[in-house]
């Protein structure tokens, strides 16, 4: 079974952020709206051409929040024939790609609207605290893991010990990503930085330093997912989903099976399989980078390079504009945006890449997009491999 | 000072949390396939058996991975930093989160051999671990 070229991306939104944060004040619904009407207009459709939501967030909890595609139907006026609000944190999106093109490929809905929103930075909510310390949480919380950062610095100690992967290898990442975020005007992070800039940074759990880690920021972003016939009539030419997969192997980090692998290893399989290209074939690479070390295991995982051999993989500045391998190319959840779960915005790139829309940071000649999510603490996983005509 | 967060203990883990009082380590192992299992729950995760009986662990095990808290996991571990917080790989072959006390935490490593010991915090006894000699 395969969702192969059933649905195109045929739309994309986000909003603009200043130092991390949106403009005057939108609140969560607000910024979600804007985006949505961003999206509808890149793909030349309306609002009542949505059949279909696809919502998931981290706002509104406890409370409305826990309900939010209803919600954010409510507030936009529109009544869907599908509605999905699938939460498995960061990858969530990526998921929904694939949701809603199975959805669209039975003939459940036509067009489908992803969407999601954080005003995390404005609202000052973030804080590294475990989760309320019950069910399986009591077997954690009680330790002060810093969360998440703790448990993808163990995953990363592990790799170092296993392999002999060095900080500064981890480092190669976050300053190639900052290369790519110095040439899209719309990222918050555009200063020069340096490998040494990242290991003499202030360490947070180590051995992952304060540039390890993402940026805390707020963002909204919106897909419009549609048909094969509905993409004829569409303003954008059709991105084509080819490919998608998702897994999670544990949430509590203790149930995770092997530090050093993701379940991006049977995502990414999949994906690869339903869209039938082999690794040489993807132009353009889009990672969630919660942290450096987010980035070299699923590198592995997605079979790019063997394990243990990530660390060698990224060196020389392999990732950075002008290398062989463009990863992140907007600046990632490194040094372009991070409101808390970021796939989305992976899935937003990947298209402006395949439609030429990237400006000074355009992979000239891009076909093919892989995508890839991680959420929660390494704990799910969802690939999409996307193409163009 | 804010308190820590403390285990809301329900009808999977009491027997734990109990143990843990009596400085007792309790994992279960399942009847029918020999498996061990942490956390507790009422069916076997590899065969969904419910026959789970409690044994007590050795407490022997090594650090399966770590890391060690610059800036605290929520302000209630402010006082704390830095301290180490680590996945331990019991001899049975599970693996429980804690912590590695009675160390100089830039020792600490992966592999290094690991015993249980109790600390009370209000009214639970958790268990810790701390390097053991060998
Ligand atoms: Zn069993």
């Amino acid at each position: 079974m395969s969702i192969k070229r059933a649905a195109a991306i045929v739309g994309v939104g986000d909003v603009e952020l200043e130092k991390g944060k949106v403009k005057h004040g939108h609140s969560v619904l607000q910024i979600q709206a804007i985006a949505a009407k961003r999206a509808l207009e890149d793909a030349g459709l309306s609002k009542d051409d949505v059949d279909g939501i696809f919502v998931a967030g981290l706002w509104g909890l406890p409370g409305i929040g826990s309900f939010p595609s209803v919600v954010v139907s409510e507030y936009l006026g529109i009544q869907p024939k599908y509605t999905d609000s699938t939460q498995i944190g960061g990858s969530a999106f990526e998921a929904h790609v694939g949701h809603a093109a199975a959805a669209i490929q039975s003939g459940l809905c036509e067009v489908a609207l992803i969407l999601y929103g954080s005003t995390q930075r404005s609202e000052k909510s973030r804080t590294l605290a475990g989760r309320p310390p019950v069910l399986t949480a009591q077997y954690e919380t009680p330790y002060g893991l810093p969360s998440p950062a703790g448990a993808y610095a163990m995953a990363a100690h592990r790799h170092m010990h296993q392999y002999g992967t060095r900080p500064e290898q981890l480092a190669e990442i976050a300053v190639a990503t900052r290369k790519w975020a110095q040439l899209n005007p719309h990222a918050t992070m555009r200063d020069h930085l340096t490998i040494e800039d990242v290991l003499t940074s202030p360490m947070i759990c180590d051995p992952l330093h304060l540039l390890d880690c993402c940026l805390v920021t707020d963002g909204a972003g919106a897909i419009v997912l549609v048909s094969a016939e509905r993409a004829k009539d569409c303003r954008k030419k059709p991105v084509w989903v080819l490919g998608q997969g998702e897994s999670h192997s544990h949430w509590s980090i203790q149930a995770m099976p092997d530090l050093t692998v993701t379940s991006a290893a049977v995502s990414g399989k999949r994906a690869f399989e339903m869209a039938g290209v082999t690794h040489d074939e993807i132009d353009v690479v889009q990672i969630y980078d919660s942290f450096t070390i987010t980035v070299l295991l699923t590198l592995e995982s997605l079979g790019f390079c063997k394990s243990g051999e990530g660390g060698d993989f990224v060196s020389n500045q392999r990732t950075a504009p002008g290398g062989d391998f463009p990863l992140n190319t907007n600046g990632g959840g490194l040094s372009y945006a991070h409101p808390g779960m970021y796939g989305i915005f992976l899935l937003i790139e990947a298209v402006r890449q395949l439609r030429e829309e990237a400006g000074e940071r355009q992979v000239k000649n891009s076909k093919i997009s892989l995508v890839a999510g991680t959420g929660g603490t390494l704990s799910s996983t969802s690939v999409v491999i996307l193409g163009r005509d | 000072m804010i308190e820590k967060p403390l285990p809301i203990p329900d009808g999977d883990s009491d027997v734990f949390w109990q143990g843990c009082k009596e400085h007792k380590l309790l994992i279960q192992k399942c009847e029918d396939c020999s498996s061990y299992i942490f956390y507790p729950r009422v069916l076997c995760p590899n065969c969904f058996s419910e026959k789970v009986e409690w044994v007590q662990s050795s407490g022997v095990g090594k650090v399966y991975s770590f890391t060690i808290a610059r800036r605290p996991g929520g302000p209630a571990f402010k006082d704390e930093v830095p301290y180490v917080v680590a996945l331990i790989e019991l001899e049975e072959g599970v693996r429980m989160l804690s912590n590695i006390i009675d160390v100089d935490v830039d020792k600490v490593d992966c592999d290094m051999p690991v015993e249980v010991v109790f600390q009370v915090e209000g009214d639970f006894t958790l268990p810790k671990f701390k390097p053991r000699a060998i």
